[in-house]
């Protein structure tokens, strides 16, 4: 995996935590939205945290596909998924909120996850080079003798 | 009757999410390596080629549905069920939905990081 492909994947999960982050300040100001205020709704890209919110998820988007333009959705996925550690974060420090043990937890496991997924192979519908065996997804033990 | 509309809201958005996130993953694989392309065509011309690939088209049309389907699972559930349940679902889905239709190799590391992560986002609800 070569830097500008690490930079993508961090892209989208940087990208998607800070749109969506700005994007629930920016809503918050415009208020809740109801049949009587759809106008509201329509202009709330005028906001500025909801504008630059949308800017920043349509580079989300960009670096989505091009991740999965080289990469396995079930690799994309996870390796992206520290957004959601990220979105916790925000809410601790930016916005003040309270964060649970549990909820702590939920962060080291998906931290785990992510960890897991990132170490291994990331393209695996087409035959790549031979490499070394992955001794966690191809134990020995699985591999019927030639 | 309310959970009812509550969880099918949410069944929706897993089968939508998954739905289009695999149509969207094809459709890349048949626009080729984006980094690589850019280099040699330019990033405008691999913009029109995305834009044009009709199966990117139809996920963009699929996960607009997804949308949908959030909002009305909103309306009937509380968000701290509905967004972190569609979550942690839609995780597991993709693996199978990749397995099955993409033909990737979903192998022990991927479904134990699918786990984890799906399990982590339960907890970040809870």
């Amino acid at each position: 995996m070569t830097f500008r492909q690490y930079l993508v994947l961090a892209g989208v999960t940087v990208f998607a935590a800070s749109g969506d982050s700005l994007l629930s300040v920016g809503m918050k100001q415009v208020g809740q939205i109801s049949f009587h205020r759809l106008p509201a709704m329509i202009l709330a890209f005028l906001n500025p945290y909801v504008g630059f919110g949308i800017l920043l998820l349509l580079a989300f988007f960009a670096c989505y596909m091009a991740a999965l333009s080289w990469a396995d959705l079930t690799y994309v996925l996870p390796a992206t998924s520290l957004g959601y550690v990220l979105v916790a974060l925000i809410a601790k420090f930016g916005l003040h909120e309270q964060v649970s043990t549990t909820r702590w937890i939920g962060i080291l496991l998906i931290s785990g996850g992510v960890g897991f997924v990132a170490t291994g192979p990331s393209r695996t519908d087409v035959r790549q080079p031979a490499t070394k065996r992955d001794p966690i997804a191809d134990p020995v033990s699985s591999r019927v003798a030639p | 009757m309310k959970d009812v509309y509550t969880w099918a809201g949410i069944v929706a958005v897993v089968v939508t999410s998954v739905t289009g996130d695999v149509l969207l993953s094809k459709a890349m694989k048949q626009v080729g390596d984006v980094g690589q392309l850019r280099r040699g065509i330019g990033t405008l011309r691999v913009v029109g080629r995305v834009l044009r690939n009709p199966i990117f088209l139809l996920g963009v049309f699929v996960m607009a549905l997804s949308f949908y389907s959030l909002l009305f699972g909103l309306s009937w559930g509380d968000v701290s069920l509905v967004a972190p349940a569609a979550a942690s679902l839609t995780f597991v889905g993709n693996a199978v939905a990749a397995k099955l239709f993409l033909h990737e190799r979903v192998d022990r590391r991927r479904w134990i990081a699918a786990l984890l992560v799906a399990g982590g986002v339960l907890l970040l609800a809870a």
